[in-house]
């Protein structure tokens, strides 16, 4: 083959000179032909895959059965396993231990009052790092008591101490499976992928109809979400233990159990708390969507204020969300950091100081409550609530910057979001397909090339190609914008120290915030659409883009710094011919956390109301239609999967040509 | 098998690679060729060595002759390719788990280069380890830990973490733990490598003041060969996972088998390995101003001879065996011996 054939430009340049093509002018291409299946996928040969999975969910509940009990009384007892310590703890946190039933009720003993439980928050904080971060969770629950959130507040509260300890120890013996037998691992890998890629919503119907809905059904959807990154870190940090360590477990003659209990286990905790926050954060960030299908509390009180477009109640609770990630957040980070301390000795009060406090408090204000309501509950005449000056501010906002917020909104929408648009819902599906597939090739290898293409296709025969295309161009846009605002944003950070603390700490922040709550200030500004859409992916998806490129470039080693220092560059040209080529790996990789990241956003953003596959699932779950929810939610995940790979392989060849 | 062998390892073989297990049953006899041409690497090659009770021995080699992976060949936390391997007279690699859980309990010790101490758990804790598992009770097995924390000079950082000490102590807990079951047969790999050159100094004059009280049977892996020479009653020097020459330090400086060994033994102190033994010229008449012993170190009575105005007598066994001069004494010193 020529050479000129071969180079990269060329064939970058031809394959979207065609595309453009062919997008541009597809409509007069099916009119001059008339060939219909140019534009639309023949309908005869659609996969009825929707169908058949709805059809095999209803035999599973109805008529499956292993011999002596049926699917039914499966999920049944899984269900009663969740249900009976969840009560347990929502009698512990809000309604009190009681026998008997309705008026008969007699009340055995009151739920925490709000002092005990914020006193064991803070002790907890203290026990976990110092005084500081015993104020900070302390003060974050507070303001659940103060600014009435307490109820709702204590029901999640509950939820995620049933989901956290279920998820956390589950993927830690699905991690240590995966590290000690092979196949395991080789089994769950692609599970994991997937469980990572669909969209929430594409399971919320199966385990309806599966569990019914409820508490439990919301349970179950909040472990299967949270588990996956567990189950991975389990096996990354077990697999991290320096073999020297492992080695010395062998010579002091451990036993299997004790090499994995007593060596790998212990050695790895600091790496396996960072899995448990990861579980906390993704039980809170499924807050809300899980309250879709039943879950109570504050994912609750969010969802019906934004549909009722109530701004001010969805703010309140939105911010009682988010200062309950950052305190459990908070807390859970510091006992990962934790050092290992001197043990007290003396008797059992002087050996655990705080759990004595804890239990002290527990049975004082139990006591007291009796007496002063006050004490068990925080009296209602004492609350705050902001939801008036939030919903003032909103109209504040609104009536005063009205223009200048659609001025911008038109611009960009025309002068962007519109012609991509044109361009990618043009493209005809058998193009598409091909196309995928050549870039797939080009960059990692054919097995990637033949990959994207049967996951194109199997998208285009499931007759979802058009809304896949909107998916791909707002996913597009949204990354593109994030990373136009991001990269810089982590160049500013790592440049520039005490500003990179700031930008960092806000884009943790912004990280710990549930997916949901983006949208409510976006869509109090910028109503429905596209554009609102786009605005709460960015902001989603915003944090990887600078984390990587700040540490990216943070890590180039500091001899080439000083080798392009002493060879005489200017600071523009060490960023630019030093600092930037070398991070460009990290970029990439912060790229592909933005585009999962998008993804994943992307479906919940379809609550504000675009066209695309995110949509699909959404009304597959209002009309529990399990088998179009999955198909949709898998052409997501299979976008999601194909993106990944591409990045990934764009950051290995960049990394080899590097030499790192 | 010698009586006073305690561990031996026959034609032991450590292959890595794909079909490396097949590979030695088509090849019995393989050059470096055959490894390459199937894609295998040799790790360790046709290893046959012999450590003898009560002696320290070396294994000498830089980074990638294969010494670690022959020292765990020889505790089997490697299982080698083929040969065989006798500890005690008994096949180390026909034993089963437990059986080879209970000779590590009670006979094997280890230290290791990185120390490898568990963070989670005390210096106390983590020399009682090995007794932990054992299921010994923690009074008992702590006192024992404790022995050993205050013979390795750690008392009072005994409820210390690993993190909060410098790297000697960390090493020097290593060597606790490893002590703690009072193992027959003790391998360090690379004990202190991983030390400063002063604090490595130290830790050597200190392995050598236990091993004077303990008197183990030593297995000792390292890169350095002034450390090989300063400790080892033999040496097996290394080199791509083939044993090139396993002597005694002064046998290897004066009769290098290899090209290699030579080389490595070039810029050795002569004077700190040459005994007088093998400097000695036939006895002639005389006066003498003294006698000194056929094993001592020319480094030793350098100063004493060059000193005095007439040769030394040699004694081996309290039978004169020659003589050594002032001359023979400053060849040895200047390399020209």
């Amino acid at each position: 083959m020529p050479r000129w054939l071969t180079s990269g430009r060329v064939f970058w340049l031809a394959l979207f000179a065609v595309t453009w093509a062919l997008s541009t002018w597809s409509f007069q291409l099916y009119k001059a032909l008339d060939a219909r299946w140019i534009i639309r996928f023949p309908k005869k040969w659609q996969l009825e895959l929707d169908g058949a999975i709805s059809g095999f969910l209803i035999w599973l509940v109805e008529d499956a059965g292993f011999y002596l009990f049926s699917f039914k009384d499966l999920t049944r007892a899984m269900a009663a396993l969740i249900e009976a310590p969840y009560q347990f703890l929502r009698n512990l946190l809000i309604e009190g231990f009681s026998s008997g039933y309705g008026e008969t009720a007699v009340q055995l003993a009151p739920s925490l009052s709000w002092i005990a439980i914020i006193i064991c928050i803070a002790a907890i904080g203290l026990y976990a790092r110092d005084w500081a971060l015993a104020a900070l969770v302390g003060c974050c629950f507070l303001y659940l008591a103060v600014f009435g959130q307490w109820h709702s507040a204590m029901i999640t509260l509950a939820s995620v101490l049933i989901a956290v300890p279920i998820g956390a120890v589950g993927g830690l013996f699905l991690g240590i499976a995966a590290y000690r037998h092979p196949w395991v691992d080789m089994a769950l890998r692609p599970v994991l992928d997937l469980m990572q890629t669909v969209p929430v919503f594409a399971y919320l119907v199966p385990i309806l109809i599966l569990f019914g809905f409820g508490p439990v059904a919301a349970l179950v959807a909040t472990i299967i979400y949270a588990m996956p990154p567990m189950v991975r870190i389990t096996i990354v940090a077990l697999r991290n233990v320096p073999d020297e360590i492992l080695e010395a477990g062998h010579m002091a003659g451990c036993t299997q159990r004790q090499i994995m209990w007593k060596i790998l286990v212990p050695s790895a905790t600091p790496t396996l708390m960072v899995g448990v926050n990861q579980v906390i954060m993704l039980s809170l960030n499924m807050v809300i969507i899980a309250s879709m299908i039943g879950a109570g509390g504050l994912g609750f009180d969010v969802l019906a204020s934004l549909r009722r477009l109530d701004i001010g109640g969805g703010i309140e609770a939105g911010l009682a969300i988010v200062l309950m990630a950052i305190a459990l957040d908070r807390a859970s980070q510091a006992f990962s950091e934790r050092k290992y301390r001197v043990r007290k000795s003396g008797n059992l009060i002087q050996r655990y100081p705080l759990s004595s406090t804890v239990l002290f408090f527990a049975i004082a204000t139990m006591i007291l409550g009796r007496l002063i309501p006050a004490v068990q509950t925080y009296p209602e005449a004492l609350t705050l609530t902001t939801g008036p000056f939030w919903a003032g501010a909103m109209e504040w906002i609104n009536v005063n910057f009205f223009d200048t917020f659609e001025a911008i909104k038109l611009v960009i929408l025309q002068g962007l979001l519109l012609p991509v648009k044109k361009f990618f819902t043009g493209i005809p599906w058998a193009w598409g397909i091909i196309a995928t597939g050549l870039m797939a090739a080009r960059i990692g290898g054919w097995k990637l090339g033949i990959m994207a293409m049967l996951m194109m296709g199997f998208i285009a025969a499931s007759g979802l190609w058009g809304k896949a295309m909107v998916t791909i161009y707002l996913c597009g846009v949204s990354v593109l914008i994030a990373t136009i605002v991001g990269i810089p944003l982590g160049i500013w950070a790592a440049e520039r120290p005490k500003a990179g603390k700031v930008i960092l700490g806000l884009m943790d922040t912004l990280q710990t915030l549930p997916s949901f709550v983006y949208l409510i200030p976006v869509i109090m500004l910028f109503r429905v659409g596209d554009f609102s859409a786009m605005i709460a992916v960015v902001l989603y998806a915003l944090a990887p883009a600078v984390r990587y490129a700040a540490h990216g470039l943070g890590d180039v080693p500091e001899q080439m710094i000083e080798a392009g220092h002493m060879a005489g560059c200017t600071k523009r040209q060490i960023l630019w011919r030093i600092k930037l080529p070398l991070a460009t790996p990290q970029l990439l990789l912060g790229l592909n956390q933005t585009t999962m990241l998008a993804l994943s956003m992307l479906v919940i953003t379809a609550l504000v109301g675009t066209r695309d596959l995110g949509q699909e699932v959404y009304i597959a779950l209002t009309k529990a239609n399990a088998g179009k929810g999955i198909v949709a939610g898998l052409s997501v995940a299979f976008i999601a999967i194909i993106a990944d790979r591409l990045v990934n392989a764009l950051a290995r060849g960049q990394r080899k040509r590097l030499g790192i | 098998m010698n009586t006073t062998t305690i561990l031996e390892c026959r034609d032991v073989w450590k292959i890595y690679g794909a079909k490396a297990d097949s590979f030695l049953t088509h090849t019995p006899d393989p050059q470096k060729g055959d490894l390459r041409k199937h894609n295998l690497i040799g790790a360790v090659r046709r290893a046959n060595v012999q450590i003898r009770k009560g002696e320290i021995f070396v294994i000498m080699g830089l980074s990638g002759s294969g010494k670690s992976t022959l020292v765990r060949c020889l505790s089997r936390l490697v299982e080698p390719t083929a040969g065989e391997i006798f500890f005690e007279g008994k096949n180390l690699l026909s034993m089963n788990e437990a059986e080879l859980i209970h000779i590590r309990r009670t006979k094997m010790g280890m230290v290791f280069q990185q120390f490898a101490l568990l963070p989670h758990l005390t210096v106390l804790e983590n020399a009682a380890f090995p007794l932990d598992v054992q299921g010994i009770d923690k009074v008992t097995r702590e006192d024992r830990a404790m022995e050993m924390v205050e013979l390795v000079g750690l008392k009072g950082r005994e409820n210390n973490y690993p993190r909060e000490l410098s790297g000697g102590q960390q090493q020097r807990v290593g060597i606790a733990r490893s002590l703690v079951v009072e193992p027959d047969l003790w391998f360090l790999d690379e004990p202190f490598s991983a030390l400063d050159p002063l604090i490595r100094r130290e830790m050597q004059d200190e392995f050598m003041r236990l091993q004077n009280m303990l008197h183990k049977t030593i297995v000792f892996i390292t890169h350095d060969f002034d450390e090989a020479i300063r400790l080892a009653d033999r040496i097996a020097v290394m080199k791509d996972g083939e044993i090139q020459q396993v002597a005694t330090p002064e046998e290897l400086v004066l009769n290098p088998a290899t090209d290699y060994v030579a080389e490595f033994t070039r810029y050795v102190s002569r004077s700190k390995v040459i005994t007088a033994g093998s400097v000695i010229q036939p006895l002639q008449d005389g006066t003498f101003a003294g006698t000194v012993d056929h094993k001592q170190l020319i480094d030793d009575i350098a100063s004493q001879i060059e000193g005095a105005n007439a040769p030394y007598r040699v004694e081996k066994d309290g039978e004169v065996i020659g003589q050594i001069t002032r001359q023979a004494v400053i060849d040895v010193l200047v390399g020209r011996a």
